[in-house]
């Protein structure tokens, strides 16, 4: 029992379940299946982009590039969509994942060969990445008229479906699943692949990583690619999802995926951080910014919220590891 | 390969000055070349004056606290809070607008610098006890942060700009002295504050040894946790001015003003020498590695490339000079 208490999920469960209850109880409609749905729906984008950091994050790095590459990655498909007029879905997202992947080696390359601290690095490619989409590529809106239908079609495909008594339609979409599995699958490679293997001793110990034989040049490769992947394939589900495709949006959300992965307890040193745990930060971010709006709190204090929760987590994982070094 | 190797051989020590000094030569000879009568105008470098102080702070305050391996992420917020916060002040004192707001008197001007350094100090203080006293990380402090400046900044203006300050304070951003732009003035005092305070203090040689190595000055007997949150408070009231600065140029206050300035700050500061793992920095690096991007951002402004252009160049350079600095350093 106390050793389940210990696990930061555990805590994040339990803080979240608090959550639920008092924001239910101050404001009913909190309860209500249409909310507690569209609260899953809202999960999915962050998610996606949230499992991508925390894998670079337990291999000790850091990715803060990822809404930018998502943003590229999506224009440049979609772009490419209405040129050729192309009607399928999966080649699409083929596209994306892999133009997401492909600037993710670019970060791998300056981590591991340059040997630059990751943060410098993704902010640079970034910012690089951001500047060239919409100095080179384009800066319009692409809106709902204009937008792949088929894209929008995919998306909208509802999981459950029914009747409110009010009569209007309640569904829960379907792209949670694709979340959920994309969860479980890089749930299985951290828990039971060599390199999530890899990626956990790298993050505690460069150095030791590289005697005990891990070949840190493919594990860093492997952490930076599939975050950037992540991010190609979140990015055009995004779009997909809101109906308008605008290079310009998930800027500044970088901070929101750290403070996710981090409230999930993963580490920012390396080593330590699970996909349940990430899945609870970015639940708890969701609620959050879900709990104002129910309770009638101005969206202006958001960030406000989100910050003392970002800090509050952050000084009690401190004290917490300190006291087990002091221990 | 071999012509980098000379190089290597001709600048020794202070090797990253000289290469800085020659890369704002090259900038400035291409730009003359590029575009000769429009870059070489008065107007243009006069101009610059009042842009470059802005970034300038922002970048030492970045500098400091990465001397000791930190980093402040939260600069930008801070920045637009004080100017907030002394919009607001000047709001409630002179009227959202009209004559009465403009002709504000000195000593309530006085009063208004007074809150916006305030602010700075104040918010400073925060990030170094959460980084000093709370042992979190830099980097998630100040991300933490950040979103708190940022979101009282929202909360107290409801999203929009606060426009209209008084004049006097305007003048701050937008006058010269001695036939020089007052911003640049008060940078270049600023920076020479910093940097003998850095060389010439125990609290700056206190800070290089606790970057070099913070273990060896634990052991050295340095109180390092108060020397770092002194450093952070600095951070904050660099910029703080620097807020005081974009609020008077462009006579507004906004939560999300300045925020390409973020990693632009990262840059000058890494491009200037500064190692963001600590122990190495110099002011006049950041000095002149402003001086080098501003060169560039000008030149390309004036050949009509967009700013978002302007942002991947500045990225693309970001990379580049530590790719240039890895190798250098490793033969």
């Amino acid at each position: 029992m106390s050793a389940l208490l210990k696990r930061s999920e555990t805590v994040i469960f339990l803080v979240l379940l608090a959550a639920v209850i008092i924001t239910g109880l101050l404001n009913p409609a909190a309860w209500q299946l249409s909310n507690i749905f569209s609260l899953l729906r809202a999960n999915v984008i962050t998610g996606i982009m949230a499992l991508g950091v925390l894998v670079v994050m337990i291999s000790g790095g850091i990715d803060i590039s990822v809404p930018y590459f998502a943003m590229a990655a999506m224009y440049v498909t979609i772009l490419g969509m209405l040129k050729t007029d192309y009607a399928g879905i999966f080649l699409p997202f083929v596209v994306s994942t892999a133009i997401g992947l492909a600037l993710g080696g670019l970060n791998a390359f300056f981590v591991h060969t340059v040997r630059m601290i990751p943060m410098i690095v993704t902010l640079g490619t970034g910012t690089m990445v951001r500047g060239f989409l919409l100095g080179v590529i384009g800066t319009s809106n692409i809106n709902r008229d204009q937008m792949p239908g088929q894209l929008i079609d995919f998306a909208s495909t509802a999981l459950v479906k029914m009747q409110a008594p009010d009569g209007s339609t309640i569904e829960l979409s379907a792209m949670v699943l694709i979340y959920v599995a994309l969860a479980l699958v890089v749930h299985f490679i951290l828990a039971h692949t060599m390199i999530g293997r890899g990626l956990y001793a790298m993050g505690g110990d460069r150095e030791a990583a590289r005697r005990a034989g891990f070949n840190v040049r493919r594990i860093t490769w492997f952490a930076y690619c599939l975050s950037g992947a992540l991010a190609g394939f979140a990015g055009l589900l995004y779009v997909s999802m809101s109906w308008l495709a605008n290079p310009r949006d998930l800027a500044g959300t970088e901070m929101d995926l750290l403070a996710a992965v981090v409230l999930g307890g993963a580490s920012i040193f390396g080593g330590r951080g699970s996909v349940l745990g990430t899945m609870l930060g970015v639940f708890m971010l969701v609620l959050v910014n879900n709990s104002l709006i129910i309770l009638h709190v101005s969206t202006t204090w958001q960030r406000v919220a989100v910050g003392l929760i970002v800090i509050t987590a952050c000084a009690v994982t401190a004290w917490r590891d300190r006291r087990a070094a002091a221990a | 390969m071999s012509d980098r190797f000379d190089l290597r051989r001709l600048v020794n020590h202070d090797a990253n000055l000289v290469q800085l000094v020659v890369l704002t030569v090259v900038i400035f000879a291409l730009m003359t070349a590029l575009s000769p009568e429009k870059f070489l105008r008065a107007y243009n470098f006069e101009s610059m004056t009042f842009l470059a102080p802005e970034l300038g702070l922002l970048s030492i305050a970045m500098m400091l606290s990465m001397i000791t391996g930190g980093i402040d992420l939260s600069v930008i917020g801070v920045g637009n809070l004080a100017g907030i916060l002394a919009g607001l002040f000047f709001h409630a004192m002179g009227g959202t607008h009209g004559p009465a707001l403009a002709g504000l008197g000195g000593g309530i001007i006085a009063i208004g610098v007074a809150i916006a350094i305030g602010t700075g100090l104040i918010a400073g203080f925060i990030n170094g006890v959460l980084i000093t006293k709370l042992h979190i990380t830099p980097i998630l402090a100040t991300i933490g942060t950040a979103q708190l400046y940022v979101g009282i900044c929202l909360v107290l203006t409801g999203g929009p700009a606060v426009v209209g300050f008084p004049n006097g304070w305007d003048a701050i951003g937008n006058t010269k002295l001695f036939g020089l732009a007052l911003p640049l003035l008060l940078f270049l005092a600023v920076a020479a504050l910093t940097a003998v305070l850095l060389t010439r203090t125990p609290l700056g040689i206190n800070l290089m040894l606790i970057g070099t190595n913070a273990r060896a000055a634990l052991f050295a007997g340095i109180r390092s946790g108060r020397a770092v949150l002194v450093s952070y408070v600095m951070s904050g009231a660099l910029a703080s001015i620097a807020g005081i600065l974009l609020s008077g140029r462009v006579n507004a206050a906004k939560a999300d003003y300045g925020t390409s300035y973020l990693l632009e700050a990262v840059l000058v500061a890494v491009l200037g020498g500064t190692n963001p793992s600590g122990g190495k920095a110099t002011v006049l690096g950041v000095v002149l590695a402003l001086t080098a991007l501003m060169l560039l951002s000008s030149g390309f402004q004036l050949m009509r490339f967009s700013n978002f252009l302007v942002d991947f160049i500045w990225g693309s350079f970001l990379l580049i000079v530590i790719t240039i600095n890895a190798f250098r350093n490793r033969g």
